[in-house]
């Protein structure tokens, strides 16, 4: 049965809906990643999981109980579950007593108190800042003292809003380290929010894709990442190649698209005549200067549109027909002599076409 | 010229000496402020709090009247309170008129605005970051509030000492209920307005001295306070 468990619940904000008709239930020991663009409603539905605030619609059940609207049960229910909000805020005393409040206000014994305090500033790597004023410390401490603060409570659930949103690298892959630590021993619930979908892939065990205050799909971060189910998260998730075209053939599971008179094969289980996306990811794209006799369907010749560099790797823009991204290293990029204008052949495979239907 | 610098000499005099009368009467001020600083603090922390964490139509009206009432003249107070419990008003059976006691009414009705005011205001200046924080740390709405006060305490106290400023100050309300009977209700201002109009000025000085230490004393405190 699932922990926390939300029905068609929404949110709005001076009458305007913020979130609308979200279903998701949050099994007991898994971590779940809610991943969206900045704006899409993670924060609110954070606050409305946590009790911090009550939804405008839908209900919300905790621990198979109706928590959607009864005070007393709402903070029975909130005081198993802790948050760690996506601005770090600590109260004006010591780190000690910032990580000791949530004890404090369960009323808990005070040698309790110590033991759990020590222990969370432990596992958080805060230990020596015990007795600091906790207004002195730096972005990343702070956000581990928040993290301390949440986790010694033992929450049955911990949410944890852009953990690493406001930090520079190295406090952003501590955080990450001491999370991915307390993930793998504590056994906690984790559900968090980020816009950044390689975090929610390295620690997440399931993702919800959230857009425009609703949540388009759910599933494995592999599935998300290699099906996605339709344009926008296919967007989100970096497939840079959305193209449309419609079925024209159909050979068993292989299918032929026609895109802007260029024919694509991929697998598919649509008809003839079905209008689609194309989706392909640059990365299943390989560059070669002559006509590729590989195995792969695919093989278009095309021209150069621009070339640049990212980080280590470098985006080609090809004309071929339709236009295509591709993602070579750099060191290839010289090999290939890859220059505005060039001629070159794209290659990818009928199997890292991916296909949605296309709506509208 | 000799004659004001005679005086102060005296005064200072009496200060030093602890003169009896000078030493009861500073004494009985700060008494009498003190407590309705006291009582005015323990209606306005919580009320403040209720003010600020609820949302009621009417809210910003509210603050405003409340703000406006920092500067409630002291004799309207005193008016207010006359009439209320003079031997014909509507509380004059409780036979309080010209006691400390009317007097200590009197005081937290007038200085009630201020800490309530200055709490309201210090409390909006804390981020609500930190009521969201602590309400999804397992805080009840009495511990949200407790915390927000502790973050605001600050700013909170600036606002307490304001009052017990102006109450200690204030001379118009406290002639007027308290009528500056000696031993029981003379303070420090109700006996410089008596002693200077009488020509006393020597011990009118050394009140004014010891008025003006309490307001130093005050400043320093509140000084200190600002700077954390």
């Amino acid at each position: 049965m699932s922990l926390l468990e939300t029905v068609n619940i929404g949110q709005k904000y001076s009458g305007k809906y913020v979130l609308k008709d979200v279903s998701l239930s949050i099994k007991r020991g898994e971590v779940f990643a809610l991943i969206g663009p900045t704006g899409a409603g993670k924060t609110t539905l954070l606050r409305l999981l946590d009790l911090l605030e009550a939804p405008a619609s839908g209900r919300i059940y905790f621990d198979g109980r109706d928590v959607t609207a009864n005070k007393s049960l709402r903070l029975q229910a909130r005081r198993r579950m802790s948050f760690v909000l996506q601005k770090p805020t600590v109260f004006n005393m010591s780190v000690y007593d910032n990580v000791a409040c949530g004890l404090k206000w369960r009323r808990e014994k005070e040698a309790v108190v110590r033991q759990r305090v020590n222990q969370a500033l432990e596992l958080s790597g805060m230990a020596e800042y015990s007795s600091r004023d906790a207004r002195t410390l730096s972005g990343g401490e702070t956000q581990r003292v928040a993290i301390a603060r949440a986790l010694a409570v033992k929450p049955e659930v911990l949410f944890l809003d852009e953990p690493t949103a406001n930090l520079d690298p190295v406090s952003a892959s501590k955080i990450e380290e001491v999370l991915a630590h307390i993930i793998g021993e504590q056994k906690t619930t984790v559900v968090m929010a980020t816009h950044n979908m390689s975090q929610g892939q390295r620690l997440a065990g399931r993702i919800g894709v959230i857009m425009n205050g609703q949540v388009l799909q759910v599933g494995s971060p592999a599935g998300i990442f290699s099906t996605p189910e339709n344009k926008e998260v296919a967007q989100f998730v970096g497939v840079d190649n959305i193209l449309s075209g419609i079925i024209v053939n159909r050979d068993n599971e292989l299918v032929t698209i026609d895109v802007s008179g260029s024919l694509i094969q991929a697998i598919s289980e649509y008809g003839i005549g079905e209008e689609v996306h194309v989706l392909i990811r640059p990365e299943d794209i390989t560059l070669s200067p002559r006509k590729d006799a590989s195995s792969a369907r695919n093989n278009f010749e095309g021209r150069i549109a621009r070339v640049f560099p990212v980080g280590a790797l470098v985006r080609v823009e090809l004309a071929c027909g339709f236009p295509l991204l591709a993602v070579v290293t750099k060191r290839s990029a010289e090999d290939l002599g890859l220059a505005v204008d060039k001629k070159v052949y794209a290659t990818f495979k009928a199997t890292a076409v991916h296909i949605i239907k296309r709506w509208n | 010229m000799s004659e004001l610098w005679d005086g102060l000499v005296t005064a200072v005099k009496l200060i030093i000496s602890f003169d009896p009368e000078v030493m009861s009467i500073a004494g009985r001020s700060l008494a009498i402020s003190a407590t309705s600083s006291t009582i005015a603090a323990m209606i306005c922390l919580p009320l403040g709090a209720v003010i600020h964490f609820n949302k009621f139509p009417g809210k910003r009206t509210l603050i405003n009247i409340v703000q406006t009432l920092f500067s409630i003249p002291t004799v309207a107070v005193g008016l207010f309170v006359f009439v209320l419990f003079s031997r014909a008003g509507p509380l004059g059976g409780l036979d309080i008129m010209f006691s400390p006691i009317v007097m200590v009414i009197g005081q937290v009705i007038l200085i009630s605005p201020i800490m309530l005011g200055l709490t309201v205001s210090a409390l909006s200046g804390i981020d609500k970051s930190i009521a969201d924080t602590a309400v999804s740390l397992g805080a009840n709405t009495f511990q949200t509030a407790v915390i927000t006060l502790r973050e605001a305490r600050f700013a909170v106290l600036a606002g307490l000492i304001m009052g017990f400023g102006r109450a200690i100050s204030e001379v118009g309300l406290s002639l007027m209920v308290g009528g500056n009977i000696a031993g029981f209700t003379r303070t420090i201002t109700t006996a410089i307005s008596l002693e200077t109009s009488k020509g006393d000025i020597e011990l009118a000085l050394a009140l004014g001295i010891i008025l003006i230490i309490i307001a130093l004393a005050i400043n320093l405190v509140l000084n200190r306070i600002q700077q954390k």
